[in-house]
């Protein structure tokens, strides 16, 4: 039967020839991860579940935690949560615990660091697991009782989702990232468009784009409420993680004949860089559109699982160079991982950031989901290189998200105002 | 399974509305429970309370957002036994299923006050609304979710599965 990418690499997960949409299966996982704020919970049930038996973890080298979301913790609470993290990696001597300073915003981090590979299948207690599917790889966000499970099984249960095909066509403006595409695809199709289903994107403009822009686009399957994105590895994705790991990688396509239950097409020649306005991901204007509502900003940030790769700060600081943030703006700058910071430093981005105003977080997801490192307070509006603008996700109920590529960030943190990088440079 | 009914017909809560992120520093049911809804309606508890209510009727796309166990566990511990919706995102879906938070998928919620007793019947696939006298049909639940609903959760399913 010809089959999808998706539906291909859960069959080789539960030692079946093939699977269909609507099945179900128990699937052999390549790797799991929790975080400070999903693992505590995880680690709870764990123990339920191998309570009475001589069992542990189904195996140490397959398990991450990582406290990244309330780190460098932000109160007493979240250290207690980030200390059971770490006498859970003690006890079983997990080779995948990293402490602050090593640890970056997992989604940055895991592919970096070489820890999944494409034709995996990998499960997250972090809705933007889905991101993995950047290079190849079946990758689900799940919650903390599944990772739980998953820990001591090393299987979880999962449904065989049909499969939207994306098809990109064209040729990029000025400006247009892989967050416009996503952006402009979720406005299209909704924050439910996708739900419960697979989204493959596929067309030139996927072919020709960064794996930076690849991420940013699976990271935000979940915003239309997908079960993974995914995008079949090339010369571009072998390239990216030969060098980060000696694991085998398996390379998957879908059949020409497969069936997905949906082709969507879209014309990139069109597209102008995206704004999300409050309170739904799916609120997608043009640039053009949003810069002429002359809407104020007290703050920005540019970072998170969704953009916060080297190739996003270098998009920042090509706009932010030699001009000056806002006076009225706080803008805030995170880099993703140590080693996308280190990188930032050498490039003399920090610095750049720096001279114009901003400031640069450690690693975390801090803001992004009003943890902390920039709350913002009643009636403030931010814009932001995240991925949700829920009513209240930054601070306060009544504050304002909008969600942009990290380019429009810079420039409107440096206006005071949303607008594109074009306004800013030109003057 | 027998119970009244709160009701928001509301499309798209998430899960920051469920239970925002500054409460995710803890774990506890019963912490979580105390802000359930609270950037949503912060009268929620003393309205499910003068209710009795312990079925929540709310719109499409129920839970969407974050992977956070804490929604459900947040509902579950504020008093709710069952959920209600056109249609739920899927994370929130599973994670239900897994801690043994029923959901059903139904269209018509039209049908369903705040206040209404509803008798839910999930071999024959029927909700009745027994303050309307009105029988309606509910999706059924495939067999695999079932057994994991009738271990009582993931958890024990799981407990089986390790010691087979």
């Amino acid at each position: 039967m010809p089959s999808t990418i998706t539906e291909k690499i859960l069959a080789a997960h539960c030692d079946k020839k093939e699977v269909s949409p609507g099945d179900f299966i128990l699937a052999n996982l390549d790797g799991c991860l929790g975080n400070d704020i999903t693992a505590p919970i995880a680690i709870k049930e764990f123990y339920k579940v191998i309570h009475g038996t001589k069992k542990g973890v189904f195996d140490r080298d397959k398990i991450i935690l990582l406290p990244d979301h309330f780190t460098p913790n932000k109160d007493v609470a979240s250290a207690i949560q980030c200390q059971v993290l770490k006498e859970f990696s003690k006890k079983y001597q997990l080779t995948h615990y990293y402490e602050v300073g090593r640890c970056g915003i997992e989604h940055c981090f895991i592919p970096e660091q070489g820890l999944i590979v494409p034709g995996d299948l990998f499960i997250g207690a972090d809705s933007h697991t889905c991101t993995y599917g950047a290079i190849g790889a079946f990758s689900t966000g799940v919650g903390s009782t599944d990772l739980g499970v998953s820990m001591a099984l090393g299987k979880t249960w999962l449904k065989v989702p049909e499969t939207i095909k994306f098809v990109y066509s064209g040729k990029l403006k000025n400006w247009v990232l892989g967050k416009d595409l996503i952006l402009y695809t979720i406005g299209q199709i909704g924050v439910d468009g996708a739900t419960y289903k697979a989204m493959e994107f596929t067309g030139v403009v996927i072919k020709n784009i960064s794996m930076a822009s690849r991420f940013t686009i699976c990271n935000m399957a979940i915003e239309a409420g997908g079960k993974n994105g995914i995008i079949e590895s090339d010369e571009k994705t072998i390239e990216y993680i030969e060098k980060r790991t000696s694991r085998p990688l398996k390379v998957y396509k879908s059949d020409k004949n497969a069936e997905f239950s949906e082709i969507i097409e879209f014309d990139c020649d069109k597209i102008e860089p995206q704004v999300a306005f409050p309170h739904l991901p799916e609120n997608s204007k043009p640039i053009s559109e949003a810069e002429g509502m002359e809407i104020s900003i007290d703050q920005a940030v540019i970072g998170s699982c969704t953009n916060g790769r080297l190739e996003d700060l270098r998009i920042a600081a090509k706009v932010l160079k030699n001009q000056k943030v806002n006076s009225h703006v706080r803008c805030i700058i995170i880099p993703g991982t140590p080693q996308i910071f280190l990188n930032a430093l050498k490039e003399g981005l920090i610095e750049i950031f720096l001279n114009a105003g901003g400031i640069v977080s450690p690693p975390t997801c801090g803001p992004c989901l009003g943890g902390h490192m920039g709350i913002l307070g009643a009636g403030e509006k931010a814009i932001s290189t995240t991925n949700r603008n829920f009513m209240g996700r930054m601070g306060h109920v009544e504050s304002e998200v909008y969600l942009s590529n990290p380019a429009i960030a810079a420039a409107s943190a440096i206006e005071g105002n949303i607008c594109s990088p074009e306004s800013v440079l030109k003057n | 399974m027998k119970g009244i009914v709160i009701k928001y017909s509301d499309e798209n809560i998430n899960t920051d509305l469920i239970i925002p992120a500054r409460y995710l520093n803890k774990s506890e049911p019963e912490y979580l429970a105390e802000h359930c809804f609270e950037d949503f309606d912060y009268k929620f508890k003393e309205k499910r309370e003068k209710l009795n209510a312990t079925i929540l009727i709310a719109g499409k796309n129920f839970g969407s957002g974050s992977s956070r166990e804490h929604a459900p566990i947040a509902i579950k511990a504020s008093g709710i036994d069952c959920v209600i919706a056109p249609t739920f995102a899927r994370i929130f879906f599973r994670n239900s299923i897994n801690i043994g938070l029923t959901l059903i998928e139904f269209d018509g919620i039209e049908n369903l006050k705040d206040g209404d007793v509803l008798e839910i019947d999930f071999d024959t696939g029927s909700l009745k609304n027994i303050s309307i006298n009105q029988i309606f049909e509910i999706k059924k639940i495939p067999k695999f979710l079932q057994d994991i609903i009738a271990s009582e959760g993931l958890v024990n399913y799981a407990k089986n599965l390790l010691r087979e």
